[in-house]
């Protein structure tokens, strides 16, 4: 096998910047499904964005338009 | 679709929804080159084997600086415009960009020790990094500590606009002092000094690296915009029962 000058200190520094990423990734994935599902729990408690719960209520032109 | 249109939080999320997956896969394919043309590059005449550490610590260094520079952007955004996704996209950065700028400090530390004899020396590059590493702890720690989200933002801001006095300094540092890390030697007048060799997997590395940035970026702008919606649903479900 060739061998390599400094070996130790380059499989580090990949190895470095494979947890890096790693944790980067696995921290964004973990967040999201956290929020997600946060939201998701507090939507079955009934809340919900205002903006959201006034489109649902059809407004006074929009109901005047359906008479 | 315009800058305009993504202001609006519920169009951006359907835009990052859309974008993820095709970003995610071209981040993939351009590490899979980077990464072969990294291993099968030759070694460098001086540095020898040590200069694979190169395609790690060099796009690392750049996206640790234009994370900064993107909060500094986003931070005129929210003092400014008071453009509605700009704090967002400054708090998504920052933990992204100090993520790069710790593997830039730790990869020079690695190449360092069998080049120069030593893991860390305060020359003015080495430093001005390390100063750029700890203004990122800093305002991480100050959107953590300020609990109305738009005066945290402010602070922020101004804290992100002071420190982007470091980037000039890292940038020039090696010009302006007698520095023992090297002079710049890829963006340059008078062109690289790098031999295409090693230069092209140098690149493709960056461009996977920039698109791993963008990709991570959108993800965690995406999470904080849930966050927030997350806080104005507890906000009104206290005000609802008080």
């Amino acid at each position: 096998m060739e061998h390599i000058d400094h070996l130790p200190f380059i499989v580090a520094s990949y190895a470095a910047a494979f947890a890096v990423v790693g944790a980067l990734i696995v921290w964004v994935t973990l967040d999201y499904r956290v929020q997600r599902r946060t939201l998701a729990r507090l939507e079955s408690r009934g809340v919900t964005r205002r903006s959201a719960a006034m489109r649902s209520e059809p407004t006074m032109q929009q109901a005047k338009e359906e008479v | 679709m315009t800058l305009t249109e993504l202001a609006n939080p519920s169009r951006f999320l359907a835009f990052a929804n859309r974008a993820l997956p095709w970003l995610g896969g071209m981040t993939v394919i351009a590490f899979a080159f980077g990464l072969d043309m990294a291993m099968n590059a030759p070694n460098d005449y001086q540095q020898g084997a040590t200069v694979k550490i190169m395609y790690l610590h060099v796009p690392s260094a750049w996206l640790g600086m234009l994370g900064w520079a993107l909060m500094s952007v986003a931070a005129l955004g929210t003092l400014v415009w008071r453009h509605p996704l700009a704090d967002v996209a400054a708090k998504a950065a920052a933990p992204i960009g100090a993520a790069f700028t710790l593997l830039c400090l730790v990869t020079g530390s690695l190449w360092g020790r069998p080049e120069w004899g030593t893991y860390w020396v305060w020359d003015a590059r080495l430093t001005s990094e390390l100063v750029l590493f700890l203004l990122y702890l800093g305002v991480i720690a100050l959107w953590r500590t300020v609990e109305d989200p738009s005066r945290a933002a402010r602070a922020a801001a101004i804290l992100t606009l002071v420190g982007a006095i470091d980037l000039p300094i890292i940038k020039f540092s090696v010009d302006w002092w007698n520095t023992l890390h090297q002079g710049s030697s890829v963006f340059r007048l008078g062109g690289s000094t790098i031999y295409p060799t090693i230069l092209i997997p140098l690149l493709v590395m960056a461009l996977a690296f920039t698109l791993l940035f963008a990709t991570l970026h959108l993800a965690a702008m995406r999470n904080e915009i849930l966050r927030r919606r997350v806080r104005t649903f507890r906000l009104m479900q206290a005000s609802a029962a008080s």
